[in-house]
């Protein structure tokens, strides 16, 4: 073991002794419960929510290489006015879907007062107008490729 | 060479198929500049998250008096914090705005984080020595802290409680958990970030498009891929998407701390919505079990002498008014709203407490949390903080507090404590 790397591991047990003193008091009231959450968030974003972005992607990516013609509106490629509202709005339904799915209305109302039937309503306005915007920039710039 | 090194020398001729192999990672983005890039925002990003959540916990005065301490077993993660002053008024409101939506702002930085190092996760053999086998430990701490907290804080904003675990304990302790694997990472990776970013420059990489897009260098900790395929976005183009989801989230929520007319731009916020005249309530009277207060409701109040009062009776006290906001632990606010009532201090005079001394607040409230919140000694003396009886000109309504609540400048929301029976003045310790 060189002394840097001892330095490290050195470290490294120091940041545990810390982390682990946390630990114990995070997982005081249900170790399987609270563990499973700590563990299991980080495990579904690495094999659910990554595989599935990156796999519809990829998919997309892949047609377009295989039908080279429909990648173009009149010799603009479109796939990123597609990707950038779709993460956008996808992002948004990420991170409100408790409200946006009114998973959580009823003790939304409870504790507010409010309802939370308008967010689905507004995340689809919002998505719709994301898409427009990103429509209207493509055809503005295919419009300019095509007078050049 | 060891015998470690021979074996991982054999595992890494022979990894299983699908992600362990380094071809199946094809994206040109991936490298270490474009993880370093998205770094120098975590960096500050992160810091200012832990820092300001620390402070939001110090808020509630956890170590004034047990009842206001939601994580009694803490220890040294906390019982060192000291009091949280009564002002400026917008300390809180500031604070945890900060907290919330850069939180929310830092999501897709993370995210993009997460997909520019996830090779890593199936880097195979998963390690070639002890220190990075430990390391490889430290970062399960590091991203599943990461995750962990980001989403039990975008749960708990939007009162979706999945878990089987109380909120404030789990993001407290979580945070522990995330920030001393975050400091080893930053003390191991710092040097690596800033090598990466003296490797390419972001002016250049700002006017290059994705026809002239390609791999970087290949690096030692196998970020570049080595059999990268065509590009189909720019370095531009994938970081101004991270850009664009965190100038929505941001746009799209800030509103709900600022308040005023700002609120209903926060559409997506769980505190976007206007409520006309009136203004946002945490809990309502239905929620916390609190039916119509009769006309026979009394403050009892107990100092060195006790004594009971009608409405009437406080009212005819000696009123004040003070401007102030309700701050959230959640992130949003009520605005600033005029309240008018008993100033503390009279109340404490009133009944023979001396200078110094804390107060235990009680609630009519069944059940639920915060039914009472003990104030510091500073708290009481402050000149704005209020029994109040009005706010805006009218009584309370019953929702927010009738037939009287507690308000004092920069307290976290839950600690202006509604529908007040009880308030008893205590020997202070701070």
């Amino acid at each position: 073991m060189t002394r840097r790397e001892g330095v490290q591991l050195l470290a490294l047990l120091a940041s545990f002794v810390v982390a682990g003193y946390a630990a114990v008091r995070l997982l005081a009231g249900d170790v399987i419960g609270t563990g499973g959450w700590f563990v299991g968030s980080a495990v579904v974003h690495d094999l659910v929510l990554f595989p599935l972005y990156a796999g519809i992607d990829a998919a997309l990516v892949l047609l377009l290489r295989s039908h080279p013609g429909w990648a173009t509106v009149a010799g603009v490629r479109w796939l990123n006015y597609l990707r950038v509202p779709a993460v956008v709005s996808g992002l948004l339904l990420l991170v409100w879907s408790p409200l946006i799915l009114r998973v959580s209305n009823g003790a939304y109302h409870a504790a507010s007062g409010l309802s939370a039937q308008p967010f689905a309503p507004r995340w689809l306005a919002i998505t719709a107008v994301l898409f427009a915007i990103s429509a209207v920039t493509l055809v503005v710039r295919a419009m300019q490729s095509v007078k050049t | 060479m060891s015998v470690l090194d021979r074996w991982a020398d054999r595992a890494a001729e022979h990894p299983p198929p699908g992600p362990f192999r380094a071809g199946f990672w094809r994206s040109p983005l991936r490298g270490p500049w474009f993880t370093a890039i998205l770094s120098v925002a975590l960096l500050p990003g992160i810091t200012l998250l832990f820092l300001t959540g620390l402070a939001s916990y110090a808020a509630y005065n956890p170590n004034l008096a047990p009842g206001n301490d939601t994580t009694p077993d803490k220890g040294l993660l906390g019982s060192w914090l000291p009091g949280w002053p009564a002002g400026p008024s917008w300390l809180y409101w500031v604070n945890q705005g900060v907290h919330v939506t850069l939180g929310l702002v830092l999501i897709p930085v993370v995210l993009a984080k997460l997909w520019s190092v996830l090779p890593k996760l199936f880097e195979w053999p998963p390690a070639r020595s002890v220190t990075q086998l430990v390391e490889r430990a430290s970062l399960l701490l590091l991203v599943g802290g990461a995750v962990f907290e980001l989403v039990t804080g975008v749960m708990n904003i939007q009162y979706f409680y999945a878990w089987p675990f109380g909120f404030y304990q789990a993001h407290y302790y979580g945070a522990w958990v995330f920030i001393a694997a975050f400091v080893v990472h930053v003390a191991f990776r710092l040097r690596t970030m800033v090598s990466a970013l003296r490797g390419r420059s972001l002016r250049v990489e700002l006017r290059t498009p994705v026809s002239q897009t390609f791999a970087e260098q290949p690096d030692p900790d196998h970020l570049v891929s080595p059999d990268p395929a065509p590009a189909t976005i720019s370095r531009r183009g994938a970081l101004g998407m991270v850009a664009a989801g965190s100038l929505t989230l941001f746009g799209l929520s800030v509103g709900q701390t600022i308040g005023g007319t700002t609120r209903s731009t926060a559409l997506l916020a769980p505190r976007g919505q206007n409520m006309g005249p009136d203004f946002q309530v945490n809990k309502t009277a239905a929620e916390a079990g609190i039916g119509p207060v009769d006309a026979g409701w009394r403050l009892e109040l107990h100092g060195a002498a006790s004594a009971s009062l009608s409405r009437a009776q406080l009212v005819a006290l000696p009123q004040h008014t003070a401007r102030l906001p309700i701050a959230c632990v959640e992130g949003w606010s009520t605005g600033v709203q005029t309240w008018t009532g008993v100033r503390l201090a009279d109340l404490a005079a009133m009944v023979g407490a001396a200078p110094g001394t804390s107060l235990l607040v009680e609630s009519l409230q069944r059940g639920g949390g915060f039914g009472s919140a003990t104030l510091s000694a500073g708290q009481v003396r402050a000149p704005d903080a209020l029994l109040a009886l009005r706010v805006n000109g009218a009584d309370l309504s019953i929702d927010h507090g009738f037939p009287a609540r507690v308000i004092v400048p920069a307290l976290p929301g839950v600690h202006n404590t509604k529908w007040v029976t009880r308030m008893t003045f205590l020997p202070g310790q701070r």
